[in-house]
């Protein structure tokens, strides 16, 4: 089963490492990953998208917890959440290409954010299912470049994750 | 941090300075380039003391041998690059094993890292899965609070080894120094006391159990809880095995004992870990060593009770019922108290029983050999090491037969007194442990039980044992093949002997002379206890006993990887 994971970390030189590290010795799957600072800098929020049984992401969980630098871990998918990706898509739009990908674009609100003779840049957030079906409904020969920065998530009213 | 008193000195002094606040009286190293500026410090001072191995890797096990036998953290120091790469066997082995240590490293230059400097290497790279944790000081500020961390770090929790590597730069910048009399981790904040609710489920548990086994790990000796765990079975008068790792913490010798498990455990004690119906796991982690193949372990229902410092050592192999997160010695101290004040008693009747059942399973005798050969058979010469010593010696071991047959003939009643790699199986490990246990237990007798092959792993440190002096006996025995390997081969490899002979072995005898000891070679069943006699009444100095062992030997029982535990594979003679 895909679970989405939260980690808060120390922010220091290696701490990603030691957790994709963990991951991947450990035959882990990681499907995505996404790390920035939080409001405290010295803090990074890390989310994990990885797919397997509760055996395996509870053992994921302690994992994680083991390492020194991990300051909590949640599975957010236990429990109500939201998740949201950011997808940037190059597509070809000439002439006569032009409406047609405006229009998707609208309809899955998402925004032009360049434009050349030749192509339109879409930025467009949503869950992982929403980009999927963007990238469905264009012309697939038409698609130049996608790029997604896989999936960010938090919980949802007062689920909160705090050092 | 709080901070009482500060002056200004060099990172290398600081160092040095870090060491002698945490009262560390050995540093086992090899100096080089980047760590020169540490040594000069070293070398001026005279409460630190180094002791110079010939290998790092020597470096390493000695510092863990240190540990392992005297329950204080192991110091080691050595150079960047090479340094730290022949170092990286010994870390690895003390990380699998959970022993707190701390290694220091040297480092190019701040500016000269990433840049493939000469003995540069990425240290902190290189060692991040077979260490707890470690660290890259780049700025000399930082140094003292990173080495107090590194010490807390190996010694709270679950124990291991913790990295500081120190760029060249930072050991000569200064800083203002004043050692932190206490560490604040938000990310780390190991539990000691376990669940009181928890608790009180397992000790009714125990108190109904009909066929209850204490099985017990490494966990108990790094705990120092043996008198506790002592005072449990015996109150309980539940049987007990002490892992590999674990052996020494209830005493061998008692009735309650039924000697180790797993693939190399007895009969009574697999037959007891498969047929329990309370399991009480304190301070082990249910490896594939131990409890083999988990679907055929799990056939039999059983509850299990868990007690274990690490959360991902619980339900990581096998399911448990009541887990109990904590520093063993202090859930012990619960439990007892728990168990004490309930008015319930176990049900004496089954319990007979269950022993009865045991007593049957024992009296198998699994490890029967052939006691009349006319050549020298290995368990023998541990037998009669066990009786020369008085069964009071440290006993270091390499990896293979002659580890499995030390644990099984060495009936250890003291936990720290068997020091062997028992999660990584490194060979080579035996002396310089040795060195490591003879250096914290002074006039105490250490013997290394090794074998030709292992022995050969880290044999330069005969060296370092003749510049300190240390008394360590060596107990080679010596069958001419890698003996588990050759086992191997023959059970399941259809007797292809492929690359398990040792040709060209050395003259050990002339070996040891050569470095300055004694050596005696052994080659008659009759010569076995002289020979011994003679080496334990050399109080200083260090003797190489070389045993000429049956070639053929296998060490029972044996279950087959991937088998279930009572699938054991018992000697032709019984």
């Amino acid at each position: 089963m895909r679970h989405i994971i939260s980690i808060l970390v120390e922010n220091e030189a290696g701490a990603l490492s030691r957790i994709s590290n963990m991951f991947s010795a450990r035959g882990y799957n990681i499907e995505s990953l996404t790390v920035a600072p939080t409001e405290d800098a010295s803090m990074s929020r890390m989310t994990v998208v990885t797919q397997g049984s509760d055996d395996v992401i509870e053992k994921i969980t302690k994992q994680l917890n083991k390492l020194v630098e991990v300051v909590k871990v949640v599975d957010l998918s236990e429990a109500e959440h939201i998740e949201r990706e950011l997808m940037l898509i190059k597509v070809r739009a000439g002439a006569k290409e032009q409406e047609n990908v405006k229009r998707m674009a609208d309809i899955f609100r998402g925004r032009i954010i360049d434009v050349s003779d030749n192509t339109y840049t879409i930025e467009l957030t949503g869950d992982g299912a929403k980009l999927d079906a963007f990238i469905k409904s264009l012309d697939q020969s038409a698609i130049i470049e996608t790029v997604r920065t896989g999936a960010s998530g938090i919980g949802r009213g007062n689920r909160i994750l705090r050092a | 941090m709080d901070r009482v008193k500060t002056e200004e000195l060099t990172g290398a002094e600081i160092v040095v300075r870090c060491l002698q606040a945490e009262g560390v009286y050995y540093v086992f190293g090899y100096p080089g380039g980047a760590v020169l500026w540490i040594y000069d410090e070293l070398f001026k001072q005279d409460k630190v003391r180094h002791v110079l191995v010939r290998h790092e890797q020597g470096a390493a096990h000695a510092a863990d041998g240190y540990s392992r036998s005297s329950h204080k953290v192991g110091v080691c120091l050595v150079t960047s690059g090479p340094g730290v790469t022949n170092a990286v066997t010994g870390i690895a082995t003390a990380y699998m094993d959970s022993i707190p240590m701390v290694i220091l490293t040297g480092q190019v230059p701040t500016h000269a890292i990433g840049e493939d400097a000469f003995q540069e290497c990425d240290t902190v790279g290189i060692t991040r899965p077979c260490v707890k944790h470690n660290f890259l000081v780049r700025d000399v500020k930082d140094l003292a609070a990173t080495i107090k961390k590194a010490f807390h770090i190996a010694t709270t929790g679950r124990p291991g080894p913790v990295l500081v590597d120190i760029p060249k730069d930072v050991t000569m910048h200064k800083a203002e120094f004043a050692y932190p009399e206490s560490v604040a981790m938000r990310s780390y904040n190991p539990v000691k006391k376990g669940h009181a609710g928890q608790v009180k489920k397992a000790a009714q548990l125990i108190l109904e159990a009909k066929r209850p086994m204490v099985y017990t790990g490494g966990g108990v000796v790094l705990s120092n809880a043996s008198a506790q765990l002592t005072a449990l079975v015996r109150m309980l008068g539940f049987p007990c095995t002490n892992t590999l790792m674990g052996l020494g913490a209830y005493p061998a010798t008692d009735r309650q004992f039924l000697g180790m498990p797993g693939m190399h455990g007895t009969y009574e004690t697999n037959m007891a870990m498969q047929n329990c119906d309370v399991l009480i796991a304190i301070g082990a982690r249910f490896d594939d060593r131990v409890i083999g193949n988990p679907a055929h372990f799990a056939q039999n229902p059983r509850k299990i009770i868990h007690i274990d410092i690490d959360p991902s050592s619980i339900s990581k192999r096998v399911k448990v019922d009541v887990p109990i997160v904590g520093n063993v010695a202090d859930v012990l101290d619960d439990l007892l108290r728990v168990l004490k004040s309930e008015s319930k008693k176990p049900d004496p009747a089954p319990l007979k029983a269950w022993w009865k059942q045991i007593e049957e399973w024992r009296a198998k005798d699994c490890l029967k050999y052939d006691r009349k050969a006319k050549i020298i058979k290995p368990q023998f010469v541990l037998e009669k090491l066990y009786e020369v010593t008085g069964g009071d010696a440290f006993v270091t071991s390499d990896v293979g037969q002659h580890q499995m047959w030390a644990a099984q003939f060495y009936k250890f009643d003291k936990p720290r007194r068997w020091i062997n790699s028992g999660g990584l199986g490194t060979m080579g490990f035996g002396l310089p442990a040795a060195m490591g246990a003879q250096l914290a237990n002074p006039g105490a007798t250490v013997a290394c039980v090794t074998g030709e092959s292992s022995i050969q792993m880290c044999l330069q440190e005969l060296s370092t044992c003749k510049q300190y002096r240390l008394p360590i006996k060596i107990i080679n025995l010596n069958n001419k093949y890698m003996g588990m390997v050759r086992q191997w081969q023959q059970f399941f490899h259809g007797n292809r002997y492929s690359e398990s002979y040792m040709d060209a072995l050395p003259d050990f005898v002339k070996l040891a002379e050569g470095y300055g000891h004694r050596g005696i070679l052994v080659e008659k069943p009759s010569d076995v206890e002289p020979a011994l006699k003679e080496a334990f009444s050399k109080k200083s100095e260090l003797v190489f006993l070389d045993f000429l062992t049956d070639q053929t030997e296998n060490v029972y029982p044996m279950v087959p990887g991937g088998k279930g535990i009572t699938e054991m594979i018992l000697s032709e003679d019984l």
